[in-house]
């Protein structure tokens, strides 16, 4: 590196007032150095002389600003560098807005509960706004759009068949085995079928179906939606006077709702079948074990799985939609809304299915 | 980088150009966009790039910046080839020059101060403090001094604007693309702007390659104008804009200019 290529700073703390000698190029990467140096020498009233500067750009121009913001003067600048530094305004202090404090314990409490409020505002404002656009597009079914529902059908129904069927398969093997094992010291193997038919129907099959389509379905309509929302796509469409309502959550609703009980249905079939294949194993053939599911297992708990499947899937779906028109702005807003789509959705799946059980003990289903 | 002091006012093209387009050929799979561009661009020179809609010159920038490869030609930044750089070297090319992108382009997850201070922590070694310090200066530059601490989604369009082209200034680079810097903006910033680059090129003889449609901006910074046109897929003129306006025998050149004037006054 030639001489001329570098800079350098003499500090002269002997003369009233001192003196600091500023030589060379002033740039980012040679004021790196001599930057904290010159900081830590500054008195008020000191001299800074840079009539040996070569070359002066943005960062040395806000090294000048910050030697003269602490108290001291410029002297000799090259007339080339002056309109740099004269731009920066540095007889003027930088303004920097104050963060507010942070807020205090109550005032995050109180917060909490102004948030969970709005939200809860927020999800019967979106129940009720769904309602109606439902009651809309059943009075005039021409409304709805039909290719966007089967789209979404599809992509949330049919394309899900593997993945169900893989966890609906390990479900079914795992807890005939887990129960099997047991259940042959009384003799009692046979009754397996009866065990597994009936937690798959009544609890296992919608539970793990709907875990599956939040996670699937659930949080990319919150990234779609959310990111329409952040391209102003939304706006668009509601300024052309299209509801998004009708124009997107509405098919999303009724796709998830119409696929989300097949979905079960094909995971209890493939349930039942693996833990027949285990049953196998253990002496019993497959046809005992489907007539000992055929008596035991009712059309009352089909029929109630079914429901809480078709409930769940209406969940899902409508927390992935309301949480994408929610989405604030920019690309971090859009992995917000598709994560919190998710968490909400499973945290919803517990307590609906704790209040179903509960309603369907008092109600004797 | 260059070790002499560079001339006050360089307005006369040096021996040796800092950005040089051979031949380049740019196509989007089999869409040819523009065909054989050459030109040179010595230290110093604000170009400014014009040209319809769409006639392909924020895919020319994009080329020059190397997010797009060629389909032909060469392009060499700061006496450096960035066709044929790899790893490394195409790195430190990358690092040598700023961009000012034509959406903006700010990082949604930082401040607006974080994100004028994310080159000078990439590229450089001042310390923290000299870094805020720094990146404040340049919102002051631009008017944003009070808009630090905001996130990007919460300025308008044309604060964003000015944010990118703080980002894009913060080290001072050699060389500063800029793809429609003063679209969005009203007269007043727009004739700041072009005050702010003509200071800097003046001062510390940077070089701007800058796309725009803004005759008054035109007039007020560019050494030279450069006009693409899509049917010819390439260049029609290059020149002076005074030049461009009054002495052009192309009617193409000619009426980009005037229709301008007139709508000047
Ligand atoms: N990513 C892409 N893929 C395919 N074609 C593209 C792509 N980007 C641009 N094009 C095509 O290249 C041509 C030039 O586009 P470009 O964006 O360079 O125009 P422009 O001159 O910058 O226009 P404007 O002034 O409107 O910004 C257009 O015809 C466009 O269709
Ligand atoms: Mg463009």
């Amino acid at each position: 590196m030639t001489p001329d290529n570098s800079a350098s700073l003499d500090i002269d703390t002997d003369s009233t007032p001192a003196r600091l000698r500023l030589s060379g190029r002033l740039d980012a990467e040679h004021c790196a150095d001599l930057w904290p140096r010159a900081r830590a020498a500054m008195t008020q009233g000191a001299v800074v002389d840079t009539s040996a500067v070569d070359y002066c750009d943005g960062t040395g121009a806000a090294l000048l600003f910050d030697l003269i913001q602490r108290g001291g003067t410029v002297e000799g600048l090259p007339e080339r560098f002056a309109p740099l530094l004269a731009e920066l305004e540095p007889d003027h202090p930088l303004i920097i807005p104050r963060r507010p404090p942070p807020p205090g314990v109550i005032a995050t409490l109180g917060r909490v509960v102004a948030e969970v409020t709005l939200e809860a505002r927020a999800a019967i404002v979106f129940i009720g706004e769904a309602s109606a656009a439902f009651a809309s597009v059943m009075r005039r079914p021409r409304e709805l759009r039909l290719g966007e529902t089967l789209r979404v059908a599809t992509s949330a129904g049919a394309d899900a068949l593997p993945i169900v069927a893989l966890i609906a398969f390990l479900l079914g093997v795992i807890l005939s085995f887990q129960s099997a094992v047991p259940m042959r010291q009384f003799g009692a193997e046979l009754f397996v079928a009866n065990l597994v038919g009936l937690s798959l129907v009544r609890e296992l099959a919608p539970l793990m179906t709907a875990v599956l389509l939040a996670g699937r379905t659930g949080a990319a309509f919150a990234a779609e939606i959310g990111t329409m929302k952040v391209n102003q796509e939304i706006d668009a469409l509601v300024t052309m006077g299209l509801d998004p309502m009708r124009f997107l959550v509405l098919p999303r609703l009724i796709a998830v709702a119409c696929t989300m009980p097949l979905l079960t249905l094909f995971a209890e079939l493939i349930g039942m079948f693996g833990a027949a294949l285990v049953l196998i194993g253990f002496g019993i053939p497959m046809a005992t074990s489907a007539s000992q599911i055929i008596d035991f297992v009712d059309m009352s708990d089909y029929l109630t799985g079914l429901f809480k499947s078709f409930v769940f899937g209406l969940g899902i779906a409508g927390i992935g939609c309301m949480r994408g028109l929610q989405t604030g702005s920019g690309a971090r807003a859009v992995g917000a809304a598709a994560t919190s789509a998710d968490v909400r959705a499973i945290v919803m799946l517990v307590v609906a299915d704790g209040l179903f059980a509960v309603a369907f003990y008092y109600l004797d289903w | 980088m260059d070790a002499t002091v560079p001339s006050p006012i360089v307005a006369t093209p040096t021996a040796e150009p800092l950005v040089r387009v051979e031949n380049l050929t740019c196509a989007y799979g089999r869409n040819v966009v523009l065909r054989d561009v050459s030109f040179d661009v010595p230290r110093g020179e604000v170009l400014t790039i014009l040209g319809g809609s769409g006639c392909g010159k924020s895919t020319l920038l994009k080329h020059m910046i190397g997010l797009e490869q060629p389909a032909q030609g060469r392009i060499w930044l700061a006496g450096e080839e960035l066709t044929a750089a790899e790893g490394a070297a195409r790195r430190r090319i990358l690092a040598s020059f700023g961009v000012a992108y034509q959406a903006g382009a700010l990082f949604g997850s930082m401040t607006v101060l974080e994100n004028v201070m994310l080159p000078l922590a990439a590229h450089s070694h001042l310390d923290l403090p000299a870094r805020e310090l720094v990146a404040r200066l340049k919102l002051r530059e631009v008017g944003l001094e009070q808009y630090a601490d905001y996130a990007p989604a919460e300025l308008s369009g044309g604060m964003q604007k000015r944010a990118a082209i703080a980002r894009a200034l913060a080290l001072d680079p050699a060389i500063l693309f800029l793809d429609e810097p003063s679209a969005g903006l009203d007269p007043i910033t727009s004739a700041e702007l072009d005050a702010l680059i003509l200071r800097l090129s003046r001062a510390l003889s940077l070089t701007f390659i800058v796309v725009t449609h803004e005759l008054a901006s035109i007039f007020a910074i560019a050494d030279r104008a450069l006009m693409l046109d899509k049917q010819e897929k390439g260049i029609i003129a290059v020149g002076k804009p005074q030049d461009l306006r009054d002495h052009h025998p192309d009617p193409r050149v000619t009426r980009f200019f005037r229709r301008g004037e007139e709508t000047q006054v």
